[in-house]
């Protein structure tokens, strides 16, 4: 049966910015349903807020919307687009929630619902409705009772048994919950929580915690042809969160007829539901009995992860299942030759660990539960358990803390956090029992038994007498690499490779080997047969970003794919390497060779070696594969191998990163820059300091996203930094600047061939010089610069690539004040705000980049810096409501995870629109609560007296109140927190404030600011912690109260449509 | 202990050997199942073969007795990259090799063998466990083998006598070319009366025991060489409703005047599409290296069984004589159960 004939144009939701629970997975699912559509010639509509998406490329769809997904917005574009069908389920819980309420709404009229029905959302969502569903079809769920009385309580130990789960109803944050493992615990919990309850209710429901936790991926066409894309299974049992377990793929501890349980009731449930494409379903599963826990009716981190484990793309298949092609109907295109309507066998071991922001978040509770705290995560295909398992912890590029107290390691084993994995191997390497940490953990003793075979390993390799070569063989096939075995034995690196060769690349091909392939991936292995073959292209080889973290977020995939578009456009072959299954890189049609590896260097080496290539591209990955560039050069030496790492020389990388040399680059060129200096010893720093005058920045050198970046006021401070700093980064030294305190500051990207240079856009901060650039709100065109200042911007921007010899990106960060322009450091690689200018301005940046990075003059390519009436504003997502008890202010460290972008006519509307992509939405009216400090007050009458005007009230603590009567402006009282009721938080309590503006200030009265944000965070109010930040918002509910927001595709703005 | 695999083109592989030490030669074949090894080993469609599993983790969950599809295993011998030494649950495999003297062989490449095999179809091979095992002779005795189209295993492997599963419905009787045990469970739950015949038990002894239908098992080896079965069933055929599973749809195809041939490397594992007649459709357990043409079969008979892979005929139905014949395995164990009810409900309706 072919493809539907009334569908020709179909709306497609992404999800936003990234932010914990919703990463890049969604823009490579919206981007591979966005092509599959295509492909059958359908008109795309795409709405989404995040510009760092490949799915809002001109590339990808046909209208591009960047607006907040709100559903009143998008009700509007609906109505001027007017789309046949809108495809559900591939903008994550942000687009079937979004789909639910317009068609709850009303905006769907004449709009059919593609893929996931409406009844499917709701019943997958709700948990009554889900219940019922599931006891209809006589499908198992946890057994659970609602109780309003303790009188109820031995009723409900009848129907649900123990060890059973208390949640009291309407409570913040689950208190007055737990776990009752007996009847008089019970009791307790009950009562208890009867007691928590604001309506005296609480759910009693079956435990399942230390349950086996099984996934599967289904797919389902409209004639009903069911098939599992993919089963997982969870290393860490029920009671964490799968976004937060290590999980492995297939299913392995499983008996044939215990999967087929699981499968049958698989198929049997997404019959029910009536979806037409891809579900995930999960299980909890112990003795041959098993719970349905979950139901997702749409793509998901899971579904990304199944696609990369096994090759078959579920959201290509669910897009063309929603336009009414059958599965057999659909080409398996890795194969080339058969149907998707068959299950792939997979003949590997996938390993998925997901990596955690706490590195970042030093205060937050770092207790894996059932929610989501992890960013991002790895992925490592190996041929055994223990390959899989070891090459997904060098994926992760992370330190790992070990533990030796036995009393420490128990704890971290019955108490999960993000440093259990880790634990694991402590635990043997302590000499604990597999049954013991099995009992503490839950984890099924056969993946213990195969972490304790890797300890066992490590102890037989330290061997005194040195390690017999048959470990070392077997070590290599447990996936460690040359350098760790050399720092282990004390062998020469030489002298093992020589024992093991290089390794094979085996093709990830969704057969098993069963049929040819044309478009497989490779993984490496210590197998014996390698199945790459050498085309003799001209190719190059380019390194991906790895797992999305706080600072490396998704702009660097989408540099990543964007420079492999634009060589394979030249006629190049391009591969990439990369290790993240939620991007779009890592698709296995976006480049030539996908190789799904670690990226330390020995892992790039082995690829370099294994095929004659040109060049390799380090600069579009983030830090990481910018790290690499020295010592890949000085390996790409040793080896004698031709290739070149292709664009600015890593010499000039050196360069920009070395303060001592960039200083004195600075100094050459006559450009100003904050007085500043290297300090490699405490003494070196206070004197320094001093010499420079407090307050001063402070960082270690070679780190991105500001890890470890903090202001100091004094010798106190700087000596508390130093003594953590310097643990930070041994072999470099610490980094001190003047700190310009006000100072606007000013991104630039620009690409430069060398000869000429290309300013793509020059972004002005909206947060003040202090506040990290990743975490600024920043808007195109400048707003508040003049003429003179910008064309020194961009003479300092010529001059410093000229010089630096840059070829391709570079991003380069100023600081304006008094009229004076300093630059404060230049990186010579992709940002993460070349997404952003591309989409604000039209100039693709990073194809431009990888272009000249092979040798073609930027005069040749046609592009120049582009003016435009229209403002596009980037803002910042933070991850403060998912990260309990972390500190909201934000500084020199960055914290935020994703981005939204605002664009329409105006400043105050784009920003505006920014806002309310961000969550954040202003208030047209209402309460605001204002705290700032005394020094602040002057700048604070301007941006009160327009909100008074503009109708809102003002609230504020007794000397902002003062201050601004004392101005004529009306404000109304309210109590510092500390001094008792009534105060803002009261006030919040009771849904009376709309907006919070609330500046960090010194340490004293920090506390209280602390408090106040976590609450507005916890209560979902609207809040500012900057006074720019302030005028801005000012400025846009100005803007919103007196003109409508402009909703118009990019390319109107643009001019390309 | 070393095992060395060698194939009759020559080439050899050095692995280590999990079973006890001995040799077997016969045909290497590949299945992709990820789960159910122990259904596969002791499905005696595997008597002959020397079973390689794509799938590197073999032996996770142990050896669980209680699905095996036969007393014990059937495949000559097993090829794995890696066997579970501790498994999840049970007794591990290598235990259960050497208790048992079986004979398997791990630490190999088996991608490798796997597209040697795609490549060139499915090789003679034999596996030599034991430290004096050497390339040289492992690869002479896989050379000297008798391919599998001129080998016998059915006898070795069909029940010698009848033998009953009392039921209260209808009496079904089987004919056991090498039959798995679910095949049996499938049709005693639906209340089938059994009677399990041997191999070649002739067409008047199972009229005498007056069944209501007759079913024909799967089994190993060539379908041509079980010209008892083929000629017995075509002495049936029109008489009363007849059903075939694997073997017994190549035999029952054969007993029309059909023909079957060899495949490349057949089709091993649990993923197989195959489209039904009215477009459904399912995804099924394989294990056969044989196969039917479509274009041999008679007048009357709809090939109405296809896989979508590769186009083969995976079943038939002859509707004038009440015929009806799967390729692929609707008992599963192992594999999907997704045509277990599509098979054998409409078979016991249909008698």
């Amino acid at each position: 049966m072919p493809k539907r004939t009334d569908i020709r144009k179909v709306m497609l939701i992404g999800s936003g910015p990234i932010q914990i629970g919703q990463a890049a997975e969604f823009d490579f699912s919206g981007t591979q349903a966005c092509r599959a559509l295509r492909e059958e010639g359908i008109e795309v509509v795409l709405v989404n807020s995040n510009p760092a998406t490949i799915q809002t490329d001109p590339d990808t769809a046909d209208v591009i919307y960047i607006e907040p997904l709100k559903a009143p917005i998008i009700a509007k574009i609906i109505e001027k687009e007017r789309p046949d069908g809108i495809l559900s389920g591939m903008g994550g819980q942000t687009g079937l929630n979004l789909t639910a309420e317009l068609a709850e709404m009303g905006a769907l009229e004449g709009v059919e619902i593609l893929g996931t029905p409406l009844e499917a959302i709701y019943r997958g969502e709700d948990r009554e409705q889900f219940k019922a569903l599931m006891q209809e079809i006589g499908e198992p769920v946890p057994r659970s009772m609602i109780i309003n009385s303790v009188d109820q309580i031995d009723e409900a130990l009848g129907i649900v048994g123990l060890p059973a789960i208390i949640r009291p109803a309407y409570t913040l944050g689950g208190a007055g919950g737990g776990v009752a493992n007996t009847a008089e615990e019970l009791r307790r919990i009950v009562e208890l929580g009867l007691q928590y309850s604001r309506i005296h209710q609480v759910l009693v429901e079956e435990s399942v915690i230390g349950w086996k936790e099984i996934e599967f991926e289904v797919m389902r066409d409209k004639n009903d042809c069911c098939i599992i894309v993919c089963g997982m299974e969870n290393v860490d049992a029920m009671g964490i969160h799968t976004g937060e377990s290590v999980v492995v793929a297939p299913i392995l501890t499983l008996r044939d007829d215990e999967f087929q349980l699981l499968r049958t009731a698989s198929i049997k449930i997404i019959r029910a539901l009536g979806v037409q494409g891809g579900c995930n379903i999960q299980f909890g599963f112990k003795d041959g009995d098993y719970r349905v826990i979950e139901v997702n009716p749409r793509v998901s981190r899971s579904s990304a992860l199944a696609s990369k484990a096994t090759g078959y793309p579920i959201a290509r298949v669910s897009a063309k299942i929603a336009i009414g092609l059958t599965l057999d109907e659909i080409t398996n295109t890795v194969t080339g030759c058969t149907p998707s309507s068959f299950e792939p066998a997979i003949d590997y071991i996938v390993v998925k660990v997901p990596r955690w922001p706490f590195d970042k978040f030093t205060r937050a509770d770092r207790t894996l539960t059932t929610a989501m705290k992890s960013t991002g995560e790895v992925m490592a295909i190996g041929r055994t358990i223990e390959e899989g398992f070891k090459k997904a912890l060098r994926s992760l590029d992370t330190d790992i803390a070990t533990h030796t107290d036995k009393n420490e390691i128990r704890m971290l084993l019955s108490h999960p956090t993000d440093e259990r994995f880790g634990c694991l191997f402590d635990a043997f390497r302590q000499g604990f029992s597999v049954e013991e940490v099995a009992r503490l953990t839950y984890i099924t003793p056969f993946f213990l038994e195969k972490i304790r075979n890797i300890v066992e390993l490590e102890r037989r390799l330290q061997d005194p007498r040195g390690p017999a070569e048959a470990d070392l063989l077997l070590a290599r096939q447990y996936g460690f690499s040359v350098t760790e075995l050399g720092e282990m034995t004390g062998m020469v690196s030489t002298v093992l490779e020589a024992l093991f060769g290089l390794p094979a690349f085996k093709m990830v091909d969704t057969c098993a080997a069963e049929f040819p392939t044309e478009t497989p991936y490779f993984y490496s292995t210590a197998e014996s047969v390698t199945e790459l073959t050498s085309t003799g292209n001209r190719k190059v080889l380019i390194l991906g970003s790895g797992p999305i973290r706080i600072g490396q977020g998704i702009e660097f995939d989408y540099c990543t794919v964007h420079a492999v578009t634009a060589l394979r456009e030249e006629g190049l072959e391009v591969h990439i390497v990369n290790n993240n299954p939620e991007t779009v890189s890592t698709d296995f049609d976006t480049s030539d060779r996908l190789f799904f590896e670690p990226m330390q260097l020995e892992d790039v080496m082995n690829i370099l070696l294994a095929d004659d290539y040109e060049g390799v591209m380090v600069q579009f990955g983030g830090q990481n594969a910018v790290n690499l560039a020295v010592p890949l050069q000085r390996a790409i030496e040793a080896q004698g191998l031709a290739v070149r790492i292709l664009g600015t020389s890593p010499d000039a990388m050196d360069m920009a990163e070395d303060r001592d040399r960039f200083s004195e680059l600075l100094d050459r060129l006559a450009i100003p820059s904050p007085p500043n200096s290297s300090a490699y010893s405490e003494e070196d720093a206070m004197r320094m300091a001093n010499e420079i005058g407090y307050p001063v920045l402070v960082r270690p050198s070679y780190v991105l996203g500001g890890r470890a970046m903090e202001i100091v006021h004094d010798d106190v401070e700087l000596g508390t930094y130093m003594k953590e700093a310097i643990r930070v980064s041994r072999t470099h030294p610490v980094l001190i600047d003047s700190f310009l305190q006000e100072a606007i500051e000013l991104d630039v990207d620009a690409v430069s061939d060398g000869t000429d240079v290309l300013i793509g856009g020059i972004m002005e901060h909206i947060e003040e010089a202090g506040v990290h650039s990743g975490d600024s709100a920043c808007v195109i065109p400048t707003q508040s610069l003049s003429d003179s200042v910008i064309e020194r911007v961009r003479d300092y921007t010529r001059r410093i690539a000229l010089e630096l010899g840059v070829v391709g990106l570079v991003n380069i960060q100023l600081a304006v004040k008094d009229d004076t322009v300093y630059v404060l450091e230049a990186n010579p690689r992709a940002s993460r705000t070349v997404p952003f200018v591309s989409k604000a301005t039209g100039v693709p940046l990073a194809k431009v980049a990888a272009r000249v990075m092979i040798g073609r003059p930027l005069a040749e390519l046609g592009c120049e810096e582009r003016s435009f009436d229209h403002v596009a504003v980037k803002e910042v997502l933070l991850p403060f409501n998912k990260l309990p008890g972390v500190d909201t202010v934000l500084g020199p460290e960055m914290k935020s995870t994703g981005e939204v972008m605002g664009i329409d006519y105006d400043f105050g509307r784009a920003y505006y629109k920014a806002l309310i992509a961000a969550d954040n939405a202003l208030p047209t009216s209402g309460n605001v609560f204002i705290s700032v400090t005394t020094d602040q007050q002057a700048e604070l009458r301007f941006i009160a007296r327009t909100l008074v005007e503009l109708g809102l009230s003002i609230y504020g603590t007794q000397g902002t109140v003062e201050a601004l009567q004392d101005d004529g402006i009306e404000a109304h009282l309210v109590r510092k927190v500390q001094e008792g009721s009534p105060n803002v938080i009261d006030m919040m309590r009771r849904g009376e404030i709309q907006l919070i503006v609330n500046t960090p200030v010194d340490k004293a009265s920090r506390q209280d600011h602390y408090r106040i944000m976590r609450m507005a965070v916890d209560f979902g109010v609207p809040y500012i912690t900057t006074l720019a930040a302030a005028r801005a918002a000012a400025l846009a509910i100005e803007a919103i109260s007196k003109s409508q927001l402009t909703l118009e595709p990019l390319g109107h703005y643009l001019g390309t449509r | 202990m070393k095992a060395v695999l060698g194939l009759e083109d020559g080439t050899s592989v050095v692995g280590t050997g999990f079973g006890v030490e001995g040799e077997t030669a016969g045909e290497l074949v590949f299945t992709t199942q990820m789960t159910g090894y122990m259904e596969a080993l002791t499905d005696a469609s595997y008597a002959g073969q020397i079973l390689m599993f794509t799938f590197p983790q073999i032996g996770n969950y142990g050896v669980d007795t209680k699905n095996f599809q036969s007393p014990e295993v059937k495949a000559l011998g097993c090829v794995t990259r890696e066997v579970a030494e501790v498994p999840d649950a049970n007794e591990s495999i290598g235990r259960y090799f050497r208790d048992h003297g079986l004979l398997g062989c791990t630490g190999i490449d088996t991608r490798a063998l796997t597209i040697r095999t795609r490549q060139h179809g499915a090789l003679r091979a034999a596996l030599v466990c034991g430290d004096e095992a050497t390339s040289e002779y492992a690869v002479e005795l896989a050379r000297a083998v008798t391919p599998i189209t001129e080998q016998d295993w059915i006898p070795l492997v069909s029940t010698p006598e009848l033998y009953e599963v009392p039921g209260k419905g209808k009496r079904v009787a089987v004919i056991d070319l090498g039959i798995k045990k679910n095949m049996v469970i499938s049709l005693f739950r639906r209340g089938a009366d059994i009677g399990i015949f041997p191999h070649d038990t002739p067409a008047d002894l199972i009229e005498a025991w007056n069944p209501d239908a007759l079913f024909i098992s799967n089994g190993p080896g060539d379908p041509q060489r079980a010209t008892a079965a083929i000629r017995c069933i075509s002495d049936l055929i029109g008489t009363l409703p007849i059903f075939g599973i694997c073997m017994g749809n190549q035999l029952t195809a054969l007993a029309l005047g059909g023909t079957t041939h060899k495949m490349k490397f057949g089709h091993r594992g649990s993923n197989q599409p195959v489209r039904f007649r009215d477009g459904q459709i399912f995804i099924t357990t394989q294990n056969h290296g044989f196969v039917v043409d479509c274009e041999s079969l008679p007048e009357g008979a709809d090939a109405c069984y296809t896989n979508l892979n590769d186009g083969t005929v995976e079943g038939f139905e002859v509707p004038d004589l009440d015929i009806h014949c799967v390729q692929f395995h609707p008992e599963a164990h192992g594999g999907p159960r997704d045509t277990e009810s599509h098979f054998f409900d409409s078979m016991m309706r249909r008698i």
